[in-house]
């Protein structure tokens, strides 16, 4: 099944003709404070879609859980680049999550009942697998600013226990 | 007489507080050892919500950057999670 957001993240951070390629381009912290804050938006977006739309009670809590999650670290981030004053920059990763949401987004509106919950929790598993691979391999290891690679790290932790919560999920679904 | 007393009025006193930190989706120490009438104090640092929970028992909200404590009442062992991240686990034994 093709995944929007693995297939946008597996192209920019895994490919080596991507726009940031592992080596050669390493991101900047104004860079990834907005790769962070939209991947965490475009989660939230996701997840309004399935509490608007999914029956089944295990998808609502655990869709209600991302936005409550999601909110409160992106809230984080704001109040840290705040703080740092750095200007969040716009940039091919976020804009190129930005699109791929979009198209899942799309394909996910047109799904009902089962096959929706089912799609939308193997996109949650995927996106976060993906996401958390790039923290751990791209964004955090590029940050410079320290209060930021905490704050990344703490996301990760999170993130983890989301593919984790996911995946307990989509085993249910099965 | 006395010592029936004195078991009176210390025995609330001997009811203890037992402190448990959650940090990065962590409880810590994961594994507790309480008597009926203890409290369990949890105090996350965490910027998100938990929840200390047992499954047909208590339900406690911690939210982020904050307590949340419940009293033990009865004797027996008990493993919680967290509701929201039910990867997150601990286990208290209470002692009568």
């Amino acid at each position: 099944m093709f995944m929007r957001s693995t297939a946008a993240l597996a192209a920019l951070f895994f490919v080596s003709t991507a726009p940031l390629a592992l080596a050669a381009e390493k991101p900047t912290d104004p860079q990834i404070a907005h790769i962070a804050y939209t991947a965490g938006t475009l989660d939230i977006e996701a997840a309004k879609l399935a509490i608007e739309k999914s029956k089944n009670k295990e998808v609502v809590d655990f869709a209600k859980g991302m936005e409550r999650d999601h909110e409160a670290v992106n809230k984080q981030a704001l109040d840290l680049v705040k703080k740092l004053k750095v200007t969040p920059e716009d940039n091919d990763t976020s804009k190129a999550l930005t699109k791929a949401a979009k198209e899942e987004d799309a394909k996910l509106a047109k799904l009902k009942g089962a096959a929706f919950d089912k799609a939308y929790i193997e996109n949650e598993v995927a996106y976060h697998k993906q996401v958390n691979g790039a923290l751990e391999t791209l964004l955090i290891p590029s940050a410079s600013n320290a209060e930021l690679k905490d704050l990344l790290e703490t996301g990760l932790k999170i993130f983890r226990g989301h593919q984790q919560h996911a995946e307990h999920v989509a085993g249910m679904l099965k | 007489m006395l010592s029936l007393a004195l078991a009176l009025i210390a025995s609330p006193a001997f009811a203890a507080t037992i402190e448990i930190t959650i940090d990065k989706l962590v409880f810590s120490p994961a594994n507790i050892q309480a008597k009926v009438g203890d409290t369990i104090e949890w105090t996350n640092k965490d910027v998100i919500a938990h929840t200390a929970t047992v499954k047909g028992g208590w339900d406690v909200m911690i939210p982020a950057k904050s307590k949340g404590n419940v009293t033990l009442k009865a004797a027996g062992t008990a493993d919680y999670f967290c509701r929201f991240h039910p990867n997150m686990k601990g286990h208290v034994e209470v002692a009568p």
